[in-house]
């Protein structure tokens, strides 16, 4: 799962950074592919709202999220955010069992 | 509209700020869902949430609404604003509180 998602994101973002961290170990309830958090920076995102960010991801990823994917935790960011950041992005939250 | 469809909108519509999460704001179930409630809890304005795992109608359908695949989904003035790391990024960036005290000061429409 984690390589499909590098593929298919790497081909639609041609991202000059992407981090994709498997976390659903953090979450007992849920299958081994469930819940991801991604880094992406992109010169793609330039001048788009966050929504409109996310609900690019979400549609190149729609068959995954609609299968075993329950959860991702996105960053999106061009790459002048992604240094003025100094490449860090916060933790996803801890599981409360939904 | 379908009837659970217009049964969302008028929910979206008739809250200013509304939150459809898994819990509630006093008792999340869910990490990105608590996540987004302590930021709107944050900016100290009063909100609506609607507790989408004890609605399996809307927990079912709320996705197709605005074509936003998971939750929590936050609405501000009718419309969508994002999920939790966008409401919390606009949280840390100071622009949640401006827009959300804005919208808590509009009748609702």
């Amino acid at each position: 799962m984690q390589s499909t998602l590098h593929h298919k994101l790497s081909a639609a973002f041609l991202p000059t950074h992407l981090d994709i961290v498997n976390e659903s170990h953090r979450h007992a309830m849920r299958a081994s592919d469930s819940h991801f958090h991604i880094t992406l920076v992109s010169n793609a995102f330039m001048d788009q709202t966050l929504l409109a960010r996310h609900r690019a991801v979400n549609k190149v990823l729609a068959d995954e999220l609609a299968g075993s994917v329950h959860a991702l935790t996105l960053n999106t960011m061009t790459p002048d955010e992604w240094a003025a950041k100094g490449g860090l992005v916060e933790a996803s939250p801890k599981c409360k069992g939904g | 509209m379908e009837p659970i469809l217009q049964q969302i909108d008028e929910i979206v519509k008739s809250n200013p700020i509304v939150i459809f999460m898994k819990g509630t704001p006093q008792f999340p179930q869910c990490g990105y869902s608590s996540r987004a409630a302590e930021a709107i809890k944050a900016c100290g304005v009063e909100f609506a949430y609607v507790n989408v795992l004890a609605d399996m109608e809307i927990f079912n359908n709320l996705p197709r609404y605005q074509d936003w695949p998971t939750f929590p989904q936050i609405y501000v003035n009718g419309e969508l604003i994002g999920g939790s790391d966008i409401v919390v990024e606009l949280h840390q960036r100071g622009d949640l509180k401006p827009m959300l005290e804005k919208a808590a000061s509009t009748p609702a429409a």
